[in-house]
């Protein structure tokens, strides 16, 4: 089999738009000077704060944590005293406890941030719970704890890991500049995370419009690495983890089911650069790569940020908005989410911070549809995307149910596509909620 | 700032206010209805001029007054509906073409007005307007006037200056070219059918727009080309037609007549094509193509009219609910 330009079923053929920051080195944000760090920036429980105010805390310190399984730890990204624990509203629009640290300047960096063993002398336990105590989650954007990922249940027996590094969301570059300029970085978290699973077989997925990161992959790659770089069409949303997983294995997770089910993991390229950092340096995720782009921004650039930094923060570095921002967005165009206000923190999963003008941030009129069947053609899941949202806008969730309303991936290819710009997927979104309330209820 | 809560409606920042906040995704392709609708009157625009070259002027007047009426009524009724006003989506105006294109070139005027009338207003307004239609306007108006007024709608012209009425080439094939009801041979019915070359140019007797095979089929590649339709309908629609035919007892050498004759080209390359009226699911495409190209062969060869394209399209249109239903696509990683 041939490892190139595999595709799926379905998808559109998005304006990439990279061409903004494609070519744009990494570069270091400026030290805050205070973070603003939510204790649940993650999908699963929230953290409790293990600091009071007036504390002092340094670079990588452990400032929150929770008891449960599912969900990950927090350090500070700033060495500084804590000012106070409040609440704010995170990017995701959730409400979320908040321990605010004013920095010192001195960036003094944790004890506890040290190399760990080298690789072939830790245990897989030892890695996976190297990797929960980094606080590493899915930084693709969902913000899945990742040491849950890498614990499937025994029965579950997985052959294959797949790092993501397909980014199929238009504007965004930080996963292509990591896989560029930090390649080795990528393919040692690829290591360790098959040999935490004890798996003989790793691909690395990307799109092939970043040939450049193919190659910089490939040539850190060892005769011994049992890894394969695999080039997928570019193709949205060939980043979906169900839609890369086909591509590259020819295996379809089942409705409702996880890519365990069918003997695969599924990381993200930053995620597996923040575990190699995690094992190499011991340097939890207290930081992360975020595209600073769209039209709305003077200077886009690919900045690494600490966690806990205002957006405005951040967009000031890269020259301010350019003209009146139209609509703010935290990841990309296609799933990012849109923001009240420039007055939020980045987080684990803020991949991009996207600004719109206007002009490109105004809804185009919606008209009825006409059964073009364009949405049907494009959706991944070969779903019936006009028949959902027909029924979710006349609140009829049993119909949109029956339509098979929970399979949608709420990638937008649908809405994208419409020519009478319905709102497909916001409505499909809308019928999920509601029938997974209910089934709570009952 | 600290210790405050970040309330999303407060306005401490100055932009906040300004921001537009919705549900992803933040992008929208240029594909738009009216763009669409423009794509399907480009590629009617060749028929439509070849139209006046074969039929003269009274081929013309009959196409602006039916484009004129299909506007008309449909801002009355939605006037009267108390619907937004939507004539500039142009999707009357193909209703407007279609139906002038199935009429003969030397109808009266009324008849185009009562046509467009019917189709605007009742098939296609009455059920809920653009997308909601079940049937095919035009083609729903069609059948309307062929039952109402069948000798208006079945006296055709040949081409030419002198305008002199004519029977089409299917019917000189069911019925001989003298008298209709007695069957025709098939050398007799040859000698006065035209040549292949004028059946595909379109210089045979027929309906306004339904004579040019070649201007039909220029339309055809680009509205394919467009991505406005899919091969599978028409092609699916005119083989079903040729292997009917040719199962039914038609003769080989009378085949080209068949596809290149009555209205096939222009139904299933325009009509059987029509978003809201057919099959959306793509096998129920496919069973909407064959069973079109099946009735079409099944009513030329046995049935009371020459013609069976308007009819079997129509049943399909009526069908198309139920095919959907039943050819749902599988789910991706669904079993069934």
């Amino acid at each position: 089999m041939k490892l190139e330009n595999l595709t799926f079923k379905g998808g559109v053929h998005v304006p990439h738009s990279k061409e903004l920051t494609e070519k744009k080195s990494l570069i270091y944000a400026n030290e805050p000077s205070v973070v603003y760090i939510p204790l649940h920036q993650h999908t699963g429980a929230p953290c409790e704060a293990l600091v009071n105010v007036g504390d002092r805390v340094k670079i990588g310190q452990k400032i929150a944590e929770s008891s449960a399984f599912v969900s990950a730890p927090i350090h500070s990204s700033v060495a500084g005293i804590v000012k106070s624990i409040t609440n704010i509203t995170t990017p995701t629009g959730m409400n979320s406890a908040c321990i605010v640290i004013e920095s010192d300047g001195t960036k003094e960096v944790h004890e506890s941030v040290k190399p760990k063993e080298s690789l072939d002398k830790l245990s897989s336990k030892e890695i996976i719970s190297i990797i929960k105590e980094a606080g590493i989650t899915g930084m693709g954007g969902a913000g899945f704890p990742t040491h849950v990922k890498l614990s499937p249940p025994p029965e579950k027996k997985i052959d294959t890991i797949i790092l993501n590094g397909a980014e199929c969301e238009p504007f965004l570059t930080a996963d292509h500049r990591l896989m560029l300029e930090m390649p080795e970085k990528v393919v040692f978290g690829l290591r360790a995370i098959m040999k935490a699973l004890n798996v003989e077989k790793g691909f690395i997925g990307v799109e092939n419009n970043k040939m450049d990161a193919v190659h910089a992959l490939k040539s850190v790659i060892r005769e011994d690495d049992k890894i394969e770089i695999v080039t997928l069409k570019a193709k949205y949303p060939q980043g979906d983890e169900k839609r890369i997983i086909n591509a590259i294995t020819g295996r379809k997770v089942p409705s409702g089911g996880l890519p365990m089910d069918v003997g695969c993991v599924v990381n993200n390229v930053s995620t597996a650069k923040a575990i190699a950092e995690a094992i190499l340096e011991g340097k939890p995720l207290y930081e992360r790569v975020v595209t600073v782009t769209g039209n709305g921004i003077k200077e886009p650039k690919n900045i690494v940020v600490k966690i806990g930094t205002k957006f405005q923060e951040v967009i000031d570095q890269c020259g301010g908005f350019n003209g009146t921002p139209g609509k703010i967005i935290m990841g990309g165009p296609m799933m990012g989410l849109a923001q009240f206000s420039t007055d939020v923190p980045v987080i684990k999963g803020s991949g991009g911070i996207l600004v719109l003008t206007e002009e490109e941030a105004l809804a185009e009129k919606v008209s009825p549809c006409i059964k073009c069947g364009k949405c049907l053609e494009v959706c991944p899941v070969t779903l019936q995307p006009l028949h959902i949202s027909a029924h979710a806008l006349k609140k009829n969730f049993e119909g949109a149910e029956r339509f098979n309303a929970l399979d949608c991936v709420e990638c937008g290819a649908c809405s994208f596509i419409c020519p009478a710009k319905r709102p497909l997927v916001e409505s499909i979104r809308f019928a999920k909620r509601e029938i997974l309330a209910k089934r709570k209820k009952s | 700032m600290e210790g405050k809560i970040l309330n999303p409606t407060k306005t401490d920042s100055a932009i906040s206010d300004l921001l537009i906040v919705s549900s992803s995704p933040h992008l929208r392709s240029n594909e738009s209805v009216k763009r669409i609708m423009l794509d399907v009157i480009i590629a009617l625009i060749p028929a439509m001029i070849g139209s006046v070259y074969f039929f003269g002027l009274n081929a013309l007047k009959l196409i602006l007054i039916s484009i004129a009426s299909a506007l008309f009524f449909e801002a009355v009724i939605q006037k009267m509906l108390k619907k937004e006003i939507s004539i500039n989506d142009y999707s009357a105006v193909i209703t407007g073409i279609l139906l002038a294109f199935n009429l003969p070139a030397n109808a009266p005027w009324w008849i185009a007005v009562f046509g467009s009338g019917f189709a605007i207003i009742i098939v296609k307004q009455l059920f809920g307007g653009l997308g909601s239609n079940f049937m095919n306007p035009a083609l729903a108006a069609r059948a309307v006037l062929l039952t109402s007024w069948p000798n208006i709608m079945s006296n055709f012209v040949l081409p030419g200056a002198d305008a002199i009425t004519g029977a089409t080439p299917l019917a000189i094939m069911k019925y001989g070219a003298a008298d209709a009801g007695a069957s025709a041979t098939v050398a007799q019915a040859a000698a006065e059918l035209p040549s292949i070359l004028n059946m595909f140019i379109g210089n045979r007797g027929g309906a306004i727009g339904e004579t040019s095979a070649l201007l039909l089929l220029i339309g055809g590649l680009y509205l394919l080309i467009r991505k406005v339709i899919d091969w599978k309908i028409p092609v699916i629609y005119i083989a079903t037609t040729a292997v009917f035919l040719l199962l039914l007892g038609v003769e080989t050498d009378q085949l080209v007549y068949h596809i290149l004759g009555g209205g096939l080209i222009l139904g299933a390359f325009y009509m059987a094509t029509d978003y809201s009226s057919g099959a959306i699911t793509p096998i129920g495409q496919i069973i909407f193509a064959f069973g079109a190209g099946a009735l079409t062969a099944l009513i030329r060869v046995k049935g009371g009219f020459p013609e069976g394209v308007s009819y079997s399209i129509l049943l399909m249109n009526v069908a198309a609910p139920l095919i959907d239903k039943f050819t749902a696509p599988r789910v991706f990683g669904r079993s069934k």
